[in-house]
């Protein structure tokens, strides 16, 4: 069955000078999908979507967007996206309704004040200033300026970034209760997390380049194992891993500095093994973890660096 | 649902409501002003003239002459030793000194004028009683021109003064402050037309700009006396072109600053010229001729005298034109030159 494209770019390249910020990106994105861009920061994320906003210009590459362009129908697509940019700040001395009745007033249709200010749970501070506001309800108000227009597509740059686990949460239903209305959004974060739980699709970002794409499930999967074991010893090691490779179900070893990490099939086959092998060697335990693996372990083994890590 | 109300409205709104939610700006626009007015309009206030204070220096028939020079109305003469007398004069609480004798000597600089006419009266005294006769008899007749105080120069240049101040601090501050808080580029995101938010600067510096002029023209009937002779229509329509050119330089000052920093000390610059040479304390006559073409062609300088002329001389409009022509001027090109290079992110 073909699929509607929301978003499509090409050969996206943009350069600051001798940086280079994103670097030949193509990108495909489905009408009623959310679709995330995972990677650290600096990754390109924001100069990529910021592009696919009409606010920044690439250097070279092809943006339609809506099955329109940007240069040509950018009246019509300003009405049709709703967005919300990485750090900005609202107006400080204006209330949580005229914000909102501010931006309500550049749409030509879209939902009523009341509404939105239901949608983002912001009524009881409808008649407070936005300097008055903690982090978490700034930033439903600024998603909450994204939605009053109703909007087809919606870009959100890193929604969560600095929240309470608490808020984080309630934008994250945000953000899914708006795609149960079979609309698009386009997200970037450095949460594998946030990732996981709204995204549909996710696309993982280095250095301005796209490394792997696919839904959560898939690029886990793609690991070629879905556990992580983590274990260190007692008085560290420095044997080479070649007797970890021969455990049997090891996909893959990881050293860390606390740690060492193997990718494995599965946990009831390879634990007892590497418990037996261990002893073997004469090696004491100091801990043994194990987890499903993330995105953040895929991220880990396309490019050997964590998420946070930047 | 659509759209509820004209977005040139709300943006209009929104710096209203940001502005009088901020009690400095309300301050500076508002309060200061009239607290310049009130202080200079003290200080310097048309009074009877105050007798000159002059001492006699403590000699023979010291006491006699001080008694004489006293009894001169516009004189008031003690008897002092030596050495007060010169301190005093040097401090400037004397106009003048003088030595009694065979030959009257007086201490006084003849570069103040205070001294200058205390040198005057005091002779005439001394000379009239070592009997000195005027063979002519004159009569005098006294006038006092409305609008020749001190508080009716100073109230139009206030005027001027504060349409430039809020004017170019007013937009200057809120552009800049919202380009770094990246609003600027949220702005841009929306389907907001960047000739509205611009405009709705302009709107709120008129809204503005009435209430300021009647605050201080306000002020200065009440508490001064001070009248508007010409038309309250002219002297408004000098107002908002006073006030479009100071809007259009604040964006123009504010149309790259990246930092708050950057546009203060950029209007900074483009303002104390005028606070100087415009005349809005004291008459740029004061300065020497090579001068006066630059302070002719600084905006304040026709604005303060175009409010002038309507206030104190109760001038029509058409004897203003080319004034207002130098003011629009000023607006047009800054105002144009600022769209054309404003970054917007």
């Amino acid at each position: 069955m073909d699929v509607e494209i929301a978003l499509r770019c090409q050969g996206l390249k943009k350069r600051y000078g001798d940086v280079v910020a994103v670097d030949g990106l193509d990108l495909e994105v489905h009408v009623g999908e959310c679709f995330g861009l995972l990677g650290p920061n600096g990754a390109g994320k924001t100069t990529t979507v910021e592009i696919l906003e009409g606010l920044l210009e690439a250097d070279a590459g092809d943006v339609e967007i809506l099955g329109g362009r940007w240069g040509k129908d950018d009246r019509v697509l300003r009405q049709r996206l709703g967005v919300q940019l990485q750090e900005t700040q609202l107006a400080e001395k204006l209330t949580v309704e005229e914000t909102l009745g501010l931006f309500r007033s550049f749409f030509d249709r879209g939902r009523s004040v009341d509404e939105v200010l239901q949608l983002v749970q912001l009524q009881e501070k409808r008649k407070a200033w936005v300097s008055r506001l903690s982090g978490g309800q700034q930033q439903r108000l600024a998603v909450a300026c994204a939605l009053v227009s109703h909007p087809d597509l919606l870009f959100l740059d890193e929604p969560t970034t600095g929240l309470d686990p608490q808020s984080r949460r309630q934008l994250w239903d945000l953000v899914l209760d708006f795609k149960a209305s079979g609309r698009t959004v386009l997200l970037t974060t450095h949460y594998m997390e946030e990732a996981q739980r709204l995204c549909d699709r996710v696309a993982i970002v280095d250095h301005g380049k796209i490394i792997a794409l696919g839904t959560p499930a898939e690029l886990i999967a793609s690991l070629g194992a879905e556990h992580v074991v983590e274990f260190a010893l007692e008085h560290g090691d420095s044997a080479p891993d070649e007797w970890l490779r021969q455990v049997p179900g090891v996909r893959d070893v990881r050293r860390e500095r606390d740690g060492i990490f193997l990718t494995v099939g599965e946990v009831h086959r390879s634990v007892p093994a590497l418990l037996a092998a261990l002893k073997d060697r004469g090696l004491a335990l100091s801990r043994l973890t194990t987890h499903h693996a993330t995105l953040e372990d895929v991220f880990v083994a396309l490019t050997g660096r964590h998420l946070r890590d930047g | 649902m659509d759209r509820a109300s004209h977005p040139l409205l709300e943006l209009t709104r929104a710096r209203l409501m940001e502005f009088i939610r901020e009690p400095e700006a309300i301050f500076w626009v508002f309060v200061f002003p009239v607290l310049l007015a009130l202080g200079l309009g003290i200080a310097f206030r048309s009074r009877p003239a105050q007798p000159l204070r002059i001492a006699v220096q403590q000699g023979s028939g010291a006491a006699v002459l001080a008694e004489a020079l006293d009894r001169t109305p516009e004189l008031t003469a003690r008897l002092l030793a030596p050495e007060t007398a010169r301190n005093d004069l040097r401090t400037g609480k004397l106009a003048l000194v003088v030595i009694p004798g065979d030959s009257v000597t007086y201490i006084y600089d003849p570069t103040r004028n205070d001294s200058r006419l205390a040198r005057r009266l005091v002779d005439d005294a001394v000379q009239r009683a070592a009997g000195r006769a005027d063979p002519l008899a004159v009569g005098e007749r006294h006038l006092t021109e409305p609008g020749s105080r001190y508080i009716d120069f100073l109230i139009p240049g206030l005027l001027g003064l504060n349409l430039m101040g809020s004017g170019m601090w007013g937009i200057g501050f809120n552009i800049v402050q919202a380009r770094r808080k990246r609003l600027l580029k949220r702005l841009l995101a929306t389907p907001m037309r960047r000739s509205h938010y611009l405009l709705s600067f302009i709107l709120s510096r008129f809204v503005f700009m009435i209430l300021e002029v009647a605050a201080l023209v306000g002020f200065g009937w009440l508490v001064f006396d001070v009248r508007v002779h010409g038309s309250i229509a002219d002297l408004l329509i000098v107002a908002i072109v006073g006030a479009l050119a100071f809007a259009g330089l604040g964006l123009l000052a504010a149309s790259r600053a990246q930092t708050i920093e950057g546009v203060s000390g950029i209007m900074n610059l483009v303002m104390l010229p005028m606070w100087i040479f415009s005349g809005v304390f004291f008459s740029y006559a004061n300065f020497p001729d090579a001068l006066q073409p630059f302070i002719q062609a600084l905006p304040l300088t026709p604005l303060n005298d175009a409010l002038r002329a309507v206030m104190i001389d109760g001038a029509p409009l058409t004897g203003n034109l080319a004034r207002l022509a130098v003011i629009g001027g000023w607006g047009i090109v800054s105002f144009a030159t600022a769209l054309r290079i404003f970054r917007w992110q």
